[in-house]
């Protein structure tokens, strides 16, 4: 069983079965880890709301988030983006804790689903879209008509437009849950080869496998920074409307 | 970015022939709809709480330490730069009052010193007069006495002469001869002496 590379990624019941009108809303691992993860950054960031001229180290480490993701937003969304921070940096802390509690070997990845960061993008590309709307009204459907582009392509880029547009939800969970599924595969398959190669050949997996966790930590911080990225590319489309 | 997506390509085809050569798989769990609904349900209930939570409680007073670091850091700055100014000003202030009582003390020891000088000629003036007049008093007196005591030593000369002249012939001689010869002896032992 342990060896399937896709067990790890198995989704069982914790505790009784709660149901609430015959849908299954059991806590499971998965509710674990994101109860966990949320935990943990509240304690972290808690811990760094100390009022201190000289920050501690906790202090120093929740300052510079807060400021690393602050000029984020600035730089590709511009100064309207400012009402959006508190989810921005909510949606990028919580996807990074949920990616490192991941990378601690038998713990479960949260963002490993497909179903969890298609509901996070979902709700972003729905929430850009109703953004988008309010500020611009109708005027937003000028998203999909780029300027200087001739009269006979605009059909065609018009749809394209529209495709790529609704495609937003889907690249953006496909992404996340992509990369999380695949490296953490990726380890257990190598991991697998270490055990059934034994103590004469499973050095070389061995190394492959520490050489992963390394790049998988990369993976981890670099997919949260991609997804809050595009959220704010996303909003920065809706808010500054430059078509 | 190609790169990257023949890399999943890669990675998800390996799994998928992992996956399936290994016998007891269902497939990916991702794809069994049994807890999606639980799963959708833990995320809205655990995102949305840390999301309030963070922008409610956290995030401002994150912000709140951030920005008064910044004012008083501001602050700080300006306070150094105030009394910075202030100093160097005081500093000005300072240098100006030495450099005035430097020459001040200069005037007054140039002063002073030309008092002194001055006290020092006239008392050397005064002193000299006096030694002057005091010299030229014991010259009067020496010449007045030079000439005395020439009276006198031929007075006792010629009186000593008369009694010895006296006691040798035991007569009076005329006293007038008696003094020419006397006075012609001393004029010549005088000359004699003076060396002339």
């Amino acid at each position: 069983m342990a060896a399937n590379p896709m067990y790890q990624f198995n989704v069982y019941r914790i505790g009784p079965e709660i149901k609430i009108n015959n849908i299954d809303i059991s806590f499971t691992n998965a509710s674990l880890f994101m109860v966990i993860s949320s935990l943990a950054i509240l304690i972290i960031f808690n811990l760094g709301t100390k009022r201190s001229i000289i920050p501690n180290k906790i202090q120093l480490l929740a300052e510079l988030s807060y400021s690393f993701i602050s000029k984020m937003i600035s730089d590709t969304a511009g100064s309207k983006a400012k009402p959006y921070f508190s989810f921005i940096f909510s949606l990028f802390m919580f996807v990074l804790f949920c990616n490192m509690f991941g990378m601690i070997p038998y713990s479960f990845t949260v963002t490993s689903h497909i179903i969890v960061t298609f509901v996070l993008a979902a709700f972003i590309f729905i929430g850009v879209t109703i953004i988008g709307f309010i500020k611009h009204g109708l005027g937003y459907l000028k998203l999909f008509v780029p300027s200087g582009v001739p009269m006979v392509l605009l059909p065609l880029i018009v749809v394209i437009e529209i495709i790529s547009y609704l495609s937003r939800p889907i690249s953006l969970s496909v992404r996340l849950f992509a990369n999380m599924m695949a490296g953490h595969t990726m380890m257990k398959v190598f991991g697998g080869f270490v055990v059934s190669l034994g103590i004469v050949g499973g050095w070389l997996p061995l190394g492959f496998s520490v050489a992963l966790t390394g790049l998988e930590i990369l993976v981890a911080f670099l997919q949260a920074y991609v997804f809050a990225i595009l959220t704010c590319i996303y909003l920065n489309d809706a808010l500054n409307l430059h078509h | 970015m190609l790169k990257k997506i023949i890399f999943q390509f890669l990675t998800l085809s390996l799994i998928f022939t992992y996956s399936a050569q290994s016998a007891e798989s269902g497939g990916m769990p991702q794809l069994n709809p049994e807890f999606w609904i639980s799963q959708i349900f833990w995320l809205v209930l655990t995102f949305g709480l840390l999301f309030i939570i963070l922008s409610k409680f956290i995030l401002p007073k994150i912000s709140n330490n951030l920005e008064t670091r910044k004012s008083q850091i501001l602050e700080n700055i300006e306070t150094a730069d105030k009394q910075r100014e202030e100093t160097e000003k005081k500093v000005k202030e300072f240098d100006k009052i030495i450099n005035d009582k430097k020459i001040e003390a200069k005037n007054f020891f140039n002063s002073e010193r030309q008092k002194v000088l001055d006290d020092i000629n006239n008392k050397r003036l005064s002193l000299e007069k006096d030694i002057e007049k005091e010299i030229i008093k014991a010259e009067e007196e020496i010449d007045q006495l030079k000439k005395t005591s020439q009276e006198k030593v031929t007075k006792i000369a010629i009186e000593t002469s008369s009694d010895l002249v006296k006691q040798l012939i035991g007569e009076d001689i005329n006293k007038s001869s008696l003094s020419a010869i006397v006075e012609d002896l001393s004029k010549k032992e005088m000359e004699k002496h003076n060396g002339i």
